[in-house]
């Protein structure tokens, strides 16, 4: 029994080092090979030994995917290919191509020359890396080897972000990484045709949010800034360097644009000049906005949006500054966060999440008076906001998406367990698809039906539509052929030409019956009789009397005779075809009840 | 020798102008055989089906007469039959198509023919296009029962057809010719008279996709000619709307609306539940989901119709714009719901906390319907939609049927505002115009005005004056809202001074609609004080006159607000009032003699009577035919002069006015050419006094242009008269020339034209020639034969005593009409201060003008600038120069290019608008003309310009150029 098999390393009812296994129609594929940010240790990364205990991983994955440069979907791939060892190809789409290795090489530098840690990867060994990706453009039809193709769909999470179809004769499966339903500033919507897949594994980060329209958000994110402005205060974005920021820089940019503003946005430099420099390069993964008017200006290419200097903090007047990183708990941001505190003019905006201990999660939960290092006490008046800009589908994305592929059943990964039992419920009721919703390291079988494509011959295809009149796509039709399975090729051809081919002679089959009729007239009158019978009963098929007494309906002849041995029975003689087999002993059966009596008065 | 020269040209023009219809009769009898027959032995010569391609490509290009398709068909014919090239058959089955359409050929003879070789046909293109040859001719022979019947039953046959080509053919045949009456007789074959609905549904589930979406096509042509479509179509189109293929379920979407157009009423079930709901609401709901399709022709399709569903119940159509937010399966409030609450509560909005949104109950889980909620948030998907088609679409939706329900109206305002802030310009301005137009139905409430007020500040002009208008009929609720909107209008005239115009409107109306709002902030804006006299406020200033002109507005109609005026006060509305009367209204001022005599008696005069003191005084004109000459003048010139005045009065008969006086003026200028003495002396004398004459003609013909051109709603029947008018004038001209001049060779040529001028005449107005009894054109066409053979002194004596005679003719008033006229607001003109510019290089000048009444004005609105040595330039403005405001109005936001070479002295530059004007072109296509191509030159070019703009003079300085 032919099956797919899915079992997650990671972000199985988890968030963090997405990895999953999956094996179809024989082949081994690996989907995203993430870090999980919560943890320090080994448990950072998957557990790359489940997959092969002894042996090289080359031998048992035929290839991996990377649905985008996101640390928790690429963080270990490193690791995994030059520490564990894999040599196979890894395909990811060309932003993501170019954007990965500079995120890692920054958690590198964290990792190593912040924490110390031994035993990390190093520099080299992303090079090495990345030498072995293949880049993959959005519809571009894949073939790893002879049977597996895989296929990149917009996912419009960050610029890059695809969807992949992996596919296998006719099998597939549809994972789509990370994916935002509803476009933003800078990106699309996620998006893929019926495909119709077997299996769709989807991310379920919101699987129990339906969230407010975004352009509540964006006003009230602009209006706020716009108001601080005006009033002459500062106003402090702390963010990551990829992602949303480009997104919140398009947004003040264009709204600067617009306003005719004047008051300066600064971005602090590092990361983010060499990420613009590509979100400039990768303009077709944009939304519809940029694309149509990149060719009169780069909307990447800020006019109001500059390089920030240590210095223009102590600038007098309004500005506008992007500092990293985005939960405040260290860097340039915070330099700057305790400069400006002191002042009610000045703003901060929280555009994101912040975790637990970090000063920017202290300040959003209310707190008023931080205790900085060396018994420091900054007290705070400056305004604290907080807006969510996320790029995930909410319920209803997730719902939209599975509605568009039409799968035939759906796995949750990324995303906590008790969100996901709502969503797979929902979906189970909705579309009336099985959902599952696996653990880390816990296997689920899907048993498929595959379909064999079996090549017709066009000369029989058009006979045999030639036949029906109206088209009726419910009915199931009867179809007269050869069935020639031939190295591991199925064709259907007619029975002729499967005779021609083969060189063989052709064989008629004939069944031939007799029917007893109890009749005492002569052999003519009985075939009359029959012939009159059959005409009324069979009336949409050739009935015809042939002179010389015997009866013809379609290719079956029917021959009255005279019985042996009793003169009051007569013999019907009924001879078919193989071919016509079922009309055959339609009618067989047929003259078997009788004839009706006689209209004319005889005995 | 001249006389017989003379003969000559006179022969050879008749035969030009009389024997014109017999020449081309002629020619037409001789060319049909060798038009088919040319085609014949080009067939023939043809050695390979290549070859014979070419001939029939040659062929197509030049027209075909009615008389002669007939020959060309059966050629065409002939060799189909012999033809073996499949793509020449092709190409002789779409001549054929083509052949069929030509007017006055009726098809009906080669309707045999194409059917016999379509049963022969086996090439699928081939018979695909001689179907599309049969719609050709069943839609010629529409009226024709039995060879519509004909023609369905051949298309039936061929539905089975492999081909999706012929299928799509056969399913457009059904959908154009299918019968539409149910109970036609039946053929005498006994032929039942086929269901083509049931026909044609039966292909909804076909294989092909393109054969699928023709059929639908098929059934709205059906509906688009009036069949009326059977209710159990919308199951089958329902099943359609989860199609693979984008165009089957686009056209899906309109059947199912086309449906619950027909059947709003009905009762549909709801699956999977006892419920049932209105056709109507079920379409709805199944349109809405199609909203979020997953392409976006679908979606913009979807959307578009969603607009025109306005029999759905209220409690459908606020489900569009509820999205039911929930957050960790708690049910959320909306920001727009936080924002109402925060208002009505009366508090401020103090900025948000963190967790101020946090979702407050739980949520049911079973309760909460992910997908088939029907019309839920439809709208909120399709305003937040990555294509700006599709939001385009939506907010056009929102506003039709926020027009039709004003809860929906109230309920949909704040997403209308968020589009305010889309990124796409369009898309804004979309939404402020849709604001505008169901600001009837709404009160804005201050959050909202607040975000509304915050676009004010937009770089983009369109954006800032579409929302000034907007602001022009918004219902404020409170006198914060009002003191809000002016603040940000101030802030908005500082930055952008040119504005002003649009501001000062924009507060006009807000104060005449909102006086009880206006009254308690009087004191505060025009910071007056219960015990000082506070220092007299800049007049000039913009900012206090947009003060001034709302709280007048606002005053008009609260007769209480004048008492909180300061004297000054009353001196600056004296003022206004006088400079700014558009803008200022007449206040009635108790008690004050300086003001209230500069009010003019505000009685507005009942339309009735003067408008039947318009019609009276013409009548007496026109019944006046035969008064003695200075009893004519004299009445003409009185009524001219009531007339003028009358316009002058009533403005909304300005326009009928104006254009009689006009008329009467022609009049008027012809009678007093005819007395002039000239005529009874003999001609040589009087060379020098024919100047009044031949000036009253110039006049006359300008006259003339300017009712022709520069009034729109100007009938067939007045522009019969003008020209008329004009012939007059042009007979004059000849008349005064030939009295004038000695040479003759000149009259030869001035006769010729002017006779030419005549057959225009009779071509363009044949229709219009039984209304013109006893008038002047009705006499020269009578003298016409005499006139061509006779000699240029004579025609002129026959014109003359012709024009004395002819009776003045009746000025049929047309409905509507309206003069043109056009502003200058910018360059204002007054300015001291010189445009610098280096000489020898270009300097832009803003022009900015609004435009009333003029039709077509991308074509026909130049810009003339006039330099002081007498250089005049005419600018075209480009099509996107033109913005269109309101009906009727225009506005013209152009940059004109000023150089010159030779220029050292400051100097002044005139410019104005012109209106340019074609007489040609309003003439219909006469058809000798068609297909030339002279006459779409004829048609572009400019005959003549009228000055329709005061002309505003500026201020040019040159700099020396630096060597």
């Amino acid at each position: 029994m032919p099956e797919i098999r899915v079992t997650p390393l990671g972000a199985g009812q988890d968030v963090g080092r997405s990895c999953i296994l999956v094996s179809i129609g024989g082949k081994n594929v690996m989907l995203d090979c993430g870090m999980h940010m919560g943890f320090n240790d080994d448990r950072r990364f998957p557990d790359f030994s489940y997959i092969t205990r002894n042996g090289r991983l080359t031998d048992f994955l035929d290839c991996v995917i990377i649905s985008h440069f996101h640390l928790d979907h690429c963080g270990a791939l490193p690791y995994f290919s030059e520490m564990v060892g894999y040599d196979g190809p890894i395909y990811m789409t060309h932003p993501t191509q170019a954007i990965c290795p500079i995120l890692l090489e920054d958690y590198r530098k964290i990792a190593v020359d912040k924490k110390g840690e031994a035993n990390f990867f190093t520099s080299q060994m992303i090079k090495d890396c990345m030498k072995k990706v293949v880049a993959v453009r959005l519809h571009q039809t894949v073939q790893v080897d002879e049977e597996l193709q895989i296929k990149a769909y917009y996912a419009g999470h960050v610029l890059g972000a695809a969807m992949f179809q992996i596919k296998v004769g006719s099998e597939s499966v549809v994972y789509t990484g990370d994916y935002n339903m509803t476009p933003d500033r800078h990106l699309g919507a996620a998006w893929i045709d019926k495909c119709r897949p077997n299996l769709l594994i989807t991310e379920s980060t919101y699987a129990t949010t339906i969230r407010d329209s975004k352009r509540c958000r964006e006003r009230d994110f602009l209006k706020k800034v716009h108001e601080t402005v005006e009033r002459g205060g500062k106003v402090l974005i702390p963010v990551f360097a990829l992602g949303r920021a480009q997104e919140l820089c398009i947004l003040l940019e264009t709204f600067w644009e617009r306003m005719n503003l004047k008051a300066p946005i600064y971005f602090s430099t590092g990361l983010t000049e060499k990420a613009n420099h590509y979100y400039k390069l990768f303009i077709t993964w944009t939304n519809q906005k940029i694309r149509k008017t990149f060719v009169q200006r780069n909307m990447f290419e800020f006019k109001h949006i500059k390089a920030f200097d240590r210095a223009f903090a102590d600038n007098p007047g309004p500005m506008v500054v992007f500092a990293t990183p985005g939960m405040l708990h260290a860097g340039q941001s915070l330099q700057i966060f305790r400069k400006w505190a002191g002042n009610e003019k000045n703003m901060v905006i929280m555009p994101g999440y912040c975790v637990q201990g970090t000063v920017g999660h202290k300040i959003l939960s209310g707190q008023r008076k931080l205790e900085m290092e060396g018994r420091q006490v900054l007290e705070i008046r400056m305004q604290v906001e907080y807006m969510s800009f996320s790029a995930h589908a909410d319920a209803k994305g997730i719902m939209q998406l599975v509605g568009q592929a039409e799968p035939e059943s759906v796995l949750l990964v990324h995303g906590e367990a008790k969100k996901m039992e709502f969503l797979k419920q929902k979906i189970e009721q909705e579309f009336r698809v099985n959902c599952y919703m696996p653990a880390n390291g816990e296997t689920v079988t899907l048993p498929t039906s595959p379909s064999i494509p079996v090549g017709i011959s066009l000369g029989l295809l058009k006979r045999e539509m030639a036949q029906g009149l109206l088209p009726d796509a419910k009915k199931p039709r009867l179809l007269h052929g050869t069935l020639i399975m031939k190295d591991s090729s199925f064709r259907l051809v007619s029975s002729e030409q499967a005779l021609k081919e083969l060189g063989l002679a052709e064989h008629q089959l004939r069944f031939t019956c007799r029917v007893h009729l109890h009749d005492s007239r002569k052999e003519q009158e009985t075939a009359m009789r029959v012939y009159s019978h059959l005409k009324s009963l069979l009336k949409d098929h050739c009935v015809q009397h042939l002179p010389d007494g015997s009866v013809t309906v379609e290719s079956i002849l029917i021959q009255a005779a005279a019985h042996s041995e009793d003169p009051s029975t007569r013999v019907l003689l009924v001879s078919w075809t193989y071919q016509d087999e079922e009309l055959g002993s339609y009618l067989t059966s047929l003259l078997k009840k009788g004839l009706p009596p006689a209209p004319s008065g005889g005995s | 020798m001249a006389a017989h020269l003379k003969k000559r040209v006179y022969e050879e023009f008749t035969k030009v102008v009389q024997q014109q219809e017999e020449v081309t009769t002629k020619k037409l009898r001789l060319t049909k055989p060798s038009k088919s027959a040319a085609l014949h032995t080009d067939l023939c010569k043809a050695a390979s089906p290549a070859d014979a391609l070419q001939y029939l490509l040659q062929f197509a290009r030049k027209p075909v007469e009615a008389e002669s398709v007939e020959g060309v068909v059966r050629i065409l014919l002939e060799h189909y039959y012999k033809e073996n090239d499949p793509s020449v058959r092709l190409k002789i089955a779409s001549l054929l198509g083509l052949l069929s359409k030509t007017a006055g050929f009726s098809p009906d003879c080669i309707m045999d023919d194409a059917i016999n070789i379509l049963q022969n046909e086996k090439s699928h293109q081939v018979l695909a296009q001689l179907l599309d040859t049969l719609l050709a001719i069943g839609t010629k022979l529409s009226e024709n029962q039995a060879i519509q019947m004909r023609i369905v039953d051949v298309a039936c046959k061929h539905l089975t057809d492999t081909s999706h080509g012929v299928r799509n053919k056969c399913l457009q045949l059904l959908g154009n010719l299918g019968s539409l009456e149910k109970s036609v007789t039946k053929d005498a074959e006994g032929v039942a008279v086929r269901d083509v609905q049931k026909i044609i549904g039966d292909y909804f589930s076909d294989q092909d996709s393109r054969v699928r979406t023709a059929a639908i096509k098929a059934m709205l042509q059906l509906h688009e000619r009036g069949l009326k479509l059977h209710q159990t179509i919308y199951n089958q189109a329902c099943k359609l709307l989860s199609d693979d293929y984008e165009q089957v379920r686009s056209a899906a979407v309109q059947l199912i609306w086309v449906v619950s157009q027909l059947y709003p009423e009905s009762i549909v079930p709801i699956p999977s539940s006892n419920e049932e709901i209105r056709l109507v609401d079920d379409a709805f709901g199944k349109i809405c989901h199609m909203v979020s399709d997953g392409s976006w022709v679908v979606r913009v399709q979807a959307a578009k119709l969603l607009g025109s569903m306005e029999q759905v119940s209220s409690h459908f159509l606020e489900q569009t714009l509820d999205k039911k937010l929930m957050s960790d399966l708690r049910r959320k409030r909306t920001a727009h719901e936080r924002a109402k609450e925060l208002y009505s509560s009366g508090e401020f909005s103090s900025g948000r906390k963190w967790g101020d949104d946090a979702p407050k109950e739980e949520v049911d889980t079973g309760a909460v319907n992910l997908i088939q909620s029907g019309a839920c948030g439809a709208f909120v998907h399709g305003l937040e939609d990555e294509m700006y088609e599709v939001r385009i679409a939506a907010v056009e939706a929102l506003c039709m049927l926020a027009q039709s329900s004003s809860s929906f109206a109230e309920k949909c305002l704040d997403f209308l505002v968020d589009m305010f802030n889309d990124e796409i310009e369009e898309v804004r301005l979309q939404s402020i115009h849709t604001m505008r137009k169901i600001s009837n139905n709404i009160t804005l409430r201050e959050d909202q005005l607040d975000t509304i007020l915050g676009v004010l500040e937009d770089s983009s002009r369109d954006i800032r004056e579409a929302l000034h208008e907007l602001l022009c009929c918004a219902n404020v609720s409170t006198k914060e809202g009002i003191h809000l909107a002016l603040v940000e209008l101030l802030k908005n005239l500082a930055k952008y001074p040119t504005d002003r115009d649009s501001i000062w409107k924009c507060l006009k109306f807000l104060g005449s609609r909102h006086p009880t709002l206006v009254l308690p902030l009087v004191p505060e804006l025009l910071s007056t004080h219960p015990f000082f006299d506070t220092a007299e406020p800049d007049m000039d200033d913009p900012a206090y006159i947009a003060v001034l002109v709302l709280i007048f507005n606002a005053a008009k109609s609260c007769p209480t607000m004048p008492a909180l005026f300061s004297d000054h006060t009353f001196r600056h509305y004296a003022y206004l009032r006088d400079s700014l009367s558009h803008l200022v209204p007449a206040l009635r001022l108790s008690g004050r003699k300086l003001v209230s005599s500069a009010v003019s008696p505000n009685i507005t005069p009942h339309e009735d009577p003067s408008h039947q003191f318009l019609q009276q005084s013409l009548e007496r004109v026109y019944s006046l035919q035969h008064l003695d000459p200075q009893g004519t003048q004299e009445l003409l010139e009185f009524t001219i002069r009531d007339l003028q005045r009358l316009g002058e009065l009533q403005s909304e008969l300005a326009g009928v006015a104006d254009f009689s006086a006009a008329y009467l003026r022609c009049q008027l200028l012809l009678i007093k050419a005819l007395q002039e003495k000239l005529w009874n002396v003999a001609a040589p004398l009087y060379l020098k006094q024919s100047d009044l004459a031949s000036a009253a003609a110039k006049q006359i013909m300008e006259e003339t242009y300017k009712m022709e051109f520069m009034y729109s709603g100007v009938e067939n029947k007045q522009v019969v008269i003008i020209h008329h008018m004009r012939l007059q004038a042009k007979a004059l001209q000849l008349i005064v020339t030939a009295r004038t001049t000695r040479g003759v060779d000149l009259l030869f040529g001035m006769c010729e034209k002017f006779l030419q001028e005549v057959d225009f005449f009779q071509r363009c107005f044949i229709a219009d020639l039984p209304h013109l009894q006893d008038s002047f054109v009705d006499k020269l066409l009578d003298l016409m034969p005499r006139l061509i053979t006779s000699k240029p002194a004579e025609v002129v004596k026959i014109l003359q005593t012709m024009l004395r005679q002819s009776t003045f003719l009746h000025l049929p008033l047309p409905e509507q009409i309206h003069k043109a006229s056009a502003t200058i607001i910018e360059p204002a003109g007054e300015s001291d201060n010189p445009l610098r510019f280096t000489s020898g290089l270009v300097v832009a000048l803003d022009v900015d003008a609004t435009l009333e009444h003029v039709q077509d004005p991308q074509s026909t609105v130049k810009v003339q600038v006039l330099y002081p040595d007498g250089q005049a330039q005419m600018i075209h403005p480009k099509p996107a120069d033109f913005r269109n405001p309101g009906p009727g109005r225009h506005r013209l936001i152009t940059q004109v290019y000023l150089s010159h070479t030779a220029w050292t002295e400051p100097c002044q530059v005139e410019v104005r608008l012109l209106l340019a004007y074609n007489s040609n072109s309003r003439i219909p296509k006469s058809p000798w003309m068609e297909g030339g191509e002279i006459s779409t030159q004829a048609e572009t070019s400019i005959e003549g310009t009228i000055p329709f703009s005061k002309s505003v003079k500026v201020y040019i300085m040159p700099k020396p150029t630096r060597r």
